[in-house]
């Protein structure tokens, strides 16, 4: 691997459930393919598809970027959504705003900003109501 | 105890079969995030949730197999992105519980 750091942009299409997880996938492709290990894909992809769903659930889409070195994999997730009034409350396992055709679909459950930190080694979160929400997660590449 | 051997102990329906495995463990629950928090890799999952989700939290859990409970079917869109992702999909008439049961008796 370079010293550069590899960098792959995903849209991530608001409303649209069917595609939700495609670039998560991709990522996973991508991971396996520069060698990280089975416990590293695992992490970061699903990290990268909580943080998808969230995107499609909330904020009608955004822009994720991935970033790949030898040591670390940053994923940068940005949305231009209604943003969270109560980010605190919302790192709460089993808080969610999501309406009831989402949970019909199995979301919902408050668990996907939870998730995104229990799996990543760091964990940065910035969201202005009436803005959107930037979401910044650090794995080492173990 | 592998996914085929857990297949033919509790005569499961193949719905989508891919490579066989070792099953590590088990994981019972239909919220997906929920799934996604506590699964492990290996797990044998057990859900009666069915749509397009499905094969994606499993694919990226690195669930070994996942048995719909109740006989619940997938949609197409979830049996394709099976076929997709090389998943071991199956159903079975028994109850969650019950499958859980005998899938944990299988593992222990």
């Amino acid at each position: 691997m370079s010293a550069e750091p590899l960098h792959v942009h995903y849209d991530v299409d608001g409303g649209n459930f069917t595609s939700a997880g495609e670039a998560s996938v991709k990522v996973k492709r991508l991971l396996r393919q520069l060698g990280c290990s089975p416990e590293t894909i695992r992490r970061v992809s699903i990290a990268m598809y909580e943080g998808e769903i969230n995107m499609v659930i909330h904020a009608n889409g955004g822009d994720a970027d991935i970033y790949v070195d030898d040591k670390t994999i940053r994923i940068v997730l940005k949305d231009t959504g209604p943003g969270i009034k109560d980010v605190e409350q919302a790192m709460q396992e089993g808080y969610s705003t999501a309406p009831d055709n989402i949970r019909a679909l199995g979301f919902g459950a408050g668990m996907g900003l939870p998730n995104m930190k229990r799996y990543s080694d760091t964990f940065g979160i910035d969201s202005v109501v009436g803005q959107g929400t930037t979401i910044e997660l650090g794995f080492e590449n173990r | 105890m592998t996914v085929f051997e857990i297949r033919d102990a509790l005569g499961l329906v193949p719905l989508h079969e891919a490579e066989d495995r070792p099953v590590t463990g088990g994981y019972a629950g239909d919220l997906l995030s929920w799934v996604m928090g506590r699964a492990q890799s290996g797990d044998c999952w057990i859900t009666i949730m069915s749509n397009r989700n499905v094969p994606a939290v499993c694919s990226l859990t690195d669930a070994a197999m996942v048995i719909f409970a109740e006989d619940v079917t997938p949609d197409d869109a979830a049996l394709e992105a099976a076929a997709d992702n090389d998943l071991n999909f199956y159903r079975s008439p028994l109850s969650v519980f019950e499958l859980c049961a005998k899938v944990a008796s299988l593992l222990s």
